[in-house]
């Protein structure tokens, strides 16, 4: 499956994707600027993504958990999600979402 | 004028490692002092995940991250470390004897035989929501903590979050300020629901504002703002504020361990696995800090990487005394020193 992200410069990257994993890991494991410093055990928020309004249905909601992690930066919007708690997977092929500036490793 | 201490150990970090670098280090009697930026021990364990269960310490099979906090606090009290917290050591520098010389952002001067570099993902700081130029603005007229209360005396202030930290100091400043508006993504709060309700009642009365939104902009000169700019699902807003205090938890920074000089290994630094020494003698690291072919970044690691250190620092403090090597079941002599014999 691919992915398609856009970092906070603009530059979009079409990242393999492999199915199972947490997107946050592909990013990173990409090289792009996420710092998912808790590893993904949704204690940071340092993973946060806006999904693509087009994804977002397929993408889902985010959990309570979620929600009140998010609530620990500054700049969510209604399409904010935590790229840890998204998983890779054959229905989300092609999913597209732009990481936010608090994602950043120097935010 | 600054305070001026002198001791075997200094310890970099009360995280678990760091924690678990007093047990070894004391059983050698060596004394140690921590300096930690947090306000209380555990680093990660206590920060990021005090609830949350850790399934591989050995012979835990389940405990919380502020449990293993606590647990080693008590396994190091015998040996009466002591701790410097909200510090942060800016400065390591050896001294022409060998010994170092550590200065804190706090005025404090640390004099020390070996310095133990436990920084883990490095420093917690407070997260900076993202405005532009907030920089300028910092410490003068926007905090991350408060300090002083007076600080917000009279002042109009701006509190941004929904945790422990917002409430808190909402509820405590609001007695003293001239006006207090309370700014927050959504109407659900993660604080303490007697906190949230008691300032539901202060916002009934007209005592205090409540603001859906997030930050946007700030407008002032000098280091002081004059205004806060909010989005709202309404639309944009601007509120008279002369101190704003943004409460958005905290994030680790690699901080000034990046400028000590020590051989770096991208964010961690390189140490030996007999010592866990660094590229300067007597200064060691052990813990997520560190980096050497096969590290695992685990508590258990530095536990054992805790061990070896406090071996080699014992040569440092003590040069010629031989060190026989005893197992605390067996030797009544490492269980007088625990208390327990
Ligand atoms: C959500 C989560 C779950 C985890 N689960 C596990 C698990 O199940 N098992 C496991 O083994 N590990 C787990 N870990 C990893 C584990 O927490 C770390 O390996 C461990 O905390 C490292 O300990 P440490 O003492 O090296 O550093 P830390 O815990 O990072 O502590 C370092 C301390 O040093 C302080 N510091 C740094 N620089 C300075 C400075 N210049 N001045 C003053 N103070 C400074 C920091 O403020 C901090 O308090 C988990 C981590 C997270 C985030
Ligand atoms: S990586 Fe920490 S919340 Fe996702």
């Amino acid at each position: 499956m691919m992915i398609h992200v856009t970092d906070q410069t603009g530059q979009e990257h079409a990242l393999e994707g492999l199915e199972g994993w947490r997107v946050m890991e592909v990013i990173r494991d990409w090289g792009l600027d996420i710092k998912a410093e808790c590893g993904g055990a949704m204690s940071c928020a340092t993973c946060h993504v806006y999904v693509d309004p087009a994804w977002t249905d397929a993408v889902g909601a985010p959990s309570d958990e979620e929600e009140d992690m998010l609530d620990s930066v500054g700049d969510v919007k209604s399409n904010s999600r935590l790229s840890c708690q998204i998983l890779c997977s054959d229905a989300l092929d092609g999913l597209k979402l732009t990481l936010a500036a608090s994602a950043s490793k120097d935010a | 004028m600054s305070t001026e201490i002198t001791t075997d150990v200094v310890v970099i970090g009360a995280g678990p490692c760091g924690l678990f670098a007093a047990f070894e280090l004391g059983l050698l009697d060596l004394k140690c002092h921590f300096i930690d930026i947090l306000d209380r021990p555990g680093g990660q364990c206590a920060e990021l995940y005090p609830e949350k269960p850790i399934y591989d310490i050995p012979g835990f099979p389940i405990v919380t991250g502020q449990q293993l906090t606590d647990n080693l606090m008590a396994q190091i009290a015998p040996f009466a470390p002591e701790f410097h917290f909200n510090r942060m050591v800016n400065t390591i520098e050896k001294q022409e004897d060998g010994s170092f010389r550590l200065e804190t952002d706090a005025d404090e001067i640390f004099h020390t035989k070996v310095v133990v570099i436990a920084a883990g993902g490095g420093s917690f700081q407070p997260k900076r929501p993202p405005v532009d130029a907030i920089e300028q603005f910092e410490n003068k007229s926007v905090f991350y903590a408060v300090r002083k209360m007076d600080d917000f005396r009279d002042q109009d202030v701006v509190i941004v979050g929904g945790g422990d930290s917002a409430l808190d100091w909402t509820l405590n400043l609001q007695p003293i300020v001239r006006t207090l508006t309370l700014v927050h993504r959504r109407d659900a709060f993660k604080a303490a629901p007697a906190s949230v309700n008691k300032m539901k009642e202060l916002v009934g009365d007209g005592k205090i504002n409540f603001q859906l939104g997030q930050i946007a902009k700030l407008d002032g000169e000098n280091g002081q703002i004059n205004h806060v700019h909010l989005t709202t699902d309404a639309g944009d807003l601007s509120i008279p504020a002369t101190r704003l205090l943004p409460f958005f938890g905290l994030t680790m920074k690699l901080g000034p361990v990046a400028d000590w000089g020590l051989e770096l290994n991208d964010n961690t630094i390189k140490v030996d696995t007999e010592k866990f020494e660094t590229s300067v003698p007597g200064i060691f690291a052990i813990g997520d800090i560190n980096w050497y072919p096969g590290k695992l970044k685990l508590i258990l690691s530095g536990f054992h990487e805790a061990a070896l250190m406090a071996q080699a620092a014992k040569a440092i403090v003590s040069p010629g005394e031989r060190v026989v090597f005893q197992y605390t079941t067996s030797s009544t002599k490492l269980q007088k020193k625990l208390g327990v014999a």
